[in-house]
């Protein structure tokens, strides 16, 4: 790099780390960024993309390495400093405040004011405002409310608002996935204004026509490491992708022994007929049939099938649609359209009493969120869901449902010192274990698993697949929902590709590549 | 003992302990405290109070909050003395009659929350202003009395030496906790009170559950209304004015969380006891009443901040 470009340089990053505990979320990135430059970040769920930029914003603090501004090597312990060197993030999940004017939105925390009371000065606020949507070209008035507008326009007012704080480096996080193809029309405009004049913009997309169209430079990440970073040119659809993926892992291209292996006799061995290249018994005697299942704004037209004994991994990109289908299937959400079979029969799932009466469970995808009670017990969660199995009358067997908690500690291997331990200190993987033995206590024929590995560390993520694979011998139906390729290779009798709300593809596990997987999960 | 286990073992019993002192410090400096007509009558005070906080303990393990018990006490008291007349019904006619009142009301709070998603402290609050304009029209805005000599008993007589009154809240604290912690819905309170989604997704129908709280609390508070309105003789439109903050004040010393999930009975009748036993001290060292709330605030707040740390 000669020394004449150097002045350009707005933004440096030097070997950059940042470890959460059991993961190594970011390791060794090199970053550099210039005036004028929108410099697209790429890579697969969870290469380090959002740790990134959340770095890179102030919102969480690396362990490792350098970030330089103009060449002065800074530290961003709250999005507060990130904001006063000038550096902005448009976040889709940074709200504004809905219910305030555009004007005041765009000057939060930098009002103009009068006198020594601070009294707003509303025509001075107008007057920046419009000024900098001016500037942007957004046809929005500054009097609107922000709950009016359109997210594209919301995003805009976010940019004003940055511009007006003299930002430097706009970061934008997948600034497009909620937006329509006129809306990301007037984005593209907006951002190349920003490029002329100066501007340097770090754009996170998963949308690769979109990195090839906008973008100058691009950086691959890969599990949390820097792959490759080149003016797009040197790029086609197809080279990116396999950085994004990395060469082929020898555990990946031969996944099934080895599981099997790890659990004992009843594995299928390698040798075993692959049961995917024999006839499919007929649909009708698969245990979850799914047509045309469809939900707006989430997932259309689905149809699959999962026989007893299987496990078919379901994967794509975050926000596929993937959560909302698993979600539908258990009664959490409704679907609008379409028609689930359980065995055959034809089922209404409107709440998710109805769908564990019809032997479904779900594992869902936040165990915080929606998973487990964590003020309760390690006991009282796992009988959440069946307790009509510890009690008569309503009224609850104390000793028999300490019975049944013991059989569901021993058999998902849970440790803890005692059932009456509370689960908000188990570690996440623990407390993983107690979610699974609570969903599958009411001994459900189909189980639908949402993200089962996500946030807990190897050795229990190892045991959660051995538990997978014995579901499956059993005689359970699976729906492994993951974003996760390895586990999803490893797996699956088979896979199914989602892509913006529709099932794309169905591929043989034996034969995909995460390299093809991933070109399906891409939007076109 | 350890200082690792002592925080638990605080959490766990920090509360009886404060009590047993406080009780101590009261027997040493007023000698009149420690006799059993003193501690038979602290009892008598905390009945109707106590009705009230173990009814609520419900609706506060589930998240939420209900503000209308004074008004159903009040509600409940007067159409229980319309059916008290003497020679008219048997005594436990305008029992049910004043329970079922109260219950009739929970189950509407209940509903608004669940089907009408309103927050319940606004249709608990609007519940508050109901319920009394209904006492009010009911009893043409005067006490009702000539209370048969039989409904009076209830909140007047002795059994085996223990005030009615402190039996009734014997009996609803000990089948609230048997329901809270050994029938299945009472599981289910917690479990709603503790993560509402994951409670839904456990297949619990949280609609039904929280209409079971609403309505058992509500049913308390119409029970303590019958009490009230027997201890006074007279069926009160204006009877329980704040009531339901002191029921608060007493589940929240007690250790239940707002926000839900954690807590119970035993802490409920603990707090209970606790604001009586200083109430009753308070009066006995002949500390003036406009002092004495000031105390019962401080108590309140104190007593939840200490929680907050010794469970931290």
């Amino acid at each position: 790099m000669g020394v004449l470009e150097s002045a350009d340089v707005v933004l440096e990053v030097a070997n950059l780390g940042k470890s959460f505990p059991g993961v190594q979320a970011l390791a060794g990135v090199f970053f550099r960024l210039r005036r004028g430059e929108v410099h697209a970040v790429v890579g697969e769920n969870g290469a380090g993309k959002s740790t990134f930029m959340r770095l890179l914003a102030g919102l969480e603090t690396p362990d490792d390495g350098e970030i330089r501004f103009r060449g002065r090597p800074v530290r961003l312990r709250h999005p507060h400093a990130a904001r006063q060197l000038g550096v902005a993030m448009i976040h889709q999940e940074l709200m504004p405040f809905l219910d305030l004017t555009v004007a005041e939105n765009i000057l939060m925390g930098r009002e103009r004011t009068r006198g020594p009371f601070g009294w707003v000065d509303r025509a001075a606020q107008r007057r920046e405002a419009q000024r900098l949507l001016r500037q942007l070209d957004v046809p929005v008035s500054p009097d609107c409310r922000m709950r009016e507008l359109g997210v594209a326009e919301m995003q805009a007012v976010e940019i004003a608002r940055a511009i007006g704080c003299r930002a430097e480096v706009m970061i934008m996080d997948e600034p497009t996935s909620a937006l329509s193809e006129r809306e990301t029309r007037a984005l593209f405009r907006v951002m190349g204004d920003l490029r002329r004049q100066g501007g340097a913009i770090i754009y996170i997309s998963h949308r690769l026509e979109e990195v090839f169209e906008l973008a100058d430079t691009v950086t691959v990440l890969r599990d949390g490491r820097h792959v490759v970073t080149g003016p797009v040119t040197a790029f086609s659809r197809q080279s990116l992708i396999e950085s994004m993926v990395g060469p082929p892992k020898p555990q990946i291209a031969e996944p099934r022994p080895r599981i099997a292996g790890v659990f004992g006799g009843h594995g299928r061995a390698a040798g075993e007929p692959d049961r995917a290249a024999n006839a499919r018994p007929a649909e009708d005697a698969a245990a979850l049939v799914v047509r045309g299942l469809s939900r707006a704004g989430a997932f259309a037209d689905v149809s699959f099938a999962v026989h007893r004994g299987e496990i078919v991994g379901l994967t794509g990109l975050v926000g596929a649609g993937r959560t909302e289908l698993a979600q539908a299937l258990f009664g959490l959400v409704e679907a609008e359209a379409g028609e689930v079979r359980v065995h055959g029969v034809a089922v209404r799932l409107r709440s998710p009493r109805q769908a564990i009466d019809h032997g479904i469970a779900l594992l869902t995808e936040d165990r915080k969120r929606d998973g487990l009670v964590l003020t309760m017990s390690v006991m009282h969660n796992l009988t959440l869901s069946g307790l009509d199995r510890c009690s008569r009358g309503g009224w609850i067997n104390g000793r028999r449902e300490e019975a049944v908690a013991d059989a569901l500690i021993a058999d998902f291997g849970v440790r803890i010192a005692h059932r009456e331990q509370s689960t908000g200190t188990l570690s996440g993987g623990n407390q993983q274990k107690v979610a699974l033995g609570k969903a599958l206590l009411p001994d459900p024929d189909i189980v639908i698993l949402d993200e089962p590995t996500r946030g807990i560390d190897v050795g229990a993520k190892a045991e959660i697949y051995g538990l997978i694979r014995r579901l499956a011998q059993s005689g359970k139906a699976i729906l492994l929902n993951s974003s996760e390729l390895p586990e999803v290779l490893a797996l699956s009798d088979r896979i199914l590709v989602m892509r913006q709300g529709r099932l794309s593809a169905a591929l043989d596990p034996r034969r995909a590549t995460p390299a093809e997987i991933l070109h399906w999960a891409m939007p076109e | 003992m350890h200082p690792r286990n002592i925080r638990p073992w605080l959490a766990r019993y920090g509360l009886l302990l404060a009590l047993v002192g406080i009780s101590l410090a009261l027997s040493l400096a007023k000698p009149g405290f420690l006799t059993v007509s003193n501690l038979i009558n602290v009892i008598r005070q905390i009945s109707i109070n106590g009705i009230l906080a173990v009814g609520v303990t419900y609706v506060l393990l589930t998240g939420g909050v209900d503000l209308s018990l004074g008004s159903l006490v009040a509600l409940s008291g007067v159409a229980a003395a319309c059916w008290a007349h003497p020679g008219e019904y048997p005594v436990v006619v305008p029992v049910l009659i004043g329970v079922l009142a109260g219950a009739l009301c929970g189950a509407a709070n209940g509903a608004v929350i669940t089907w009408g998603r309103v927050a319940p402290f606004i249709v608990t609050l609007g519940m508050m202003t109901v319920a009394r304009g209904l006492a009010l029209v009911i009893s043409g805005g005067r006490p009702v009395s000539n209370l048969s000599r039989a409904f009076t008993t209830l909140g007047s007589a002795d059994l085996l030496g223990i005030p009615v009154p402190a039996l009734i809240l014997a009996a609803v604290a000990l089948a609230s906790h048997l329901c809270l912690r050994h029938l299945r819905v009472g599981r289910y309170v917690y479990a709603v009170g503790g993560n509402e989604f994951a409670a839904r997704a456990s297949g619990i129908n949280v609609v039904g559950v929280k209409l079971f709280a609403y309505t058992v609390c509500g049913a308390c508070a119409g029970l303590a209304g019958v009490v009230l309105a027997s201890r006074i003789t007279t069926g009160q439109p204006n009877a329980g004015l704040a009531y339901e903050l002191d029921a608060i004040a007493a589940v929240v010393i007690g250790g239940t969380s707002l926000s839900g999930g954690v807590g119970g009975v035993g802490g409920t009748l603990l707090g209970a006891l606790l604001m009586g036993v200083i109430n009753n001290g308070l009066d006995l060292l002949n500390v003036s009443s406009y002092y004495q709330q000031i105390v019962k605030g401080l108590i309140i707040v104190g007593a939840v901040w200490l929680d907050k740390r010794s469970t931290k």
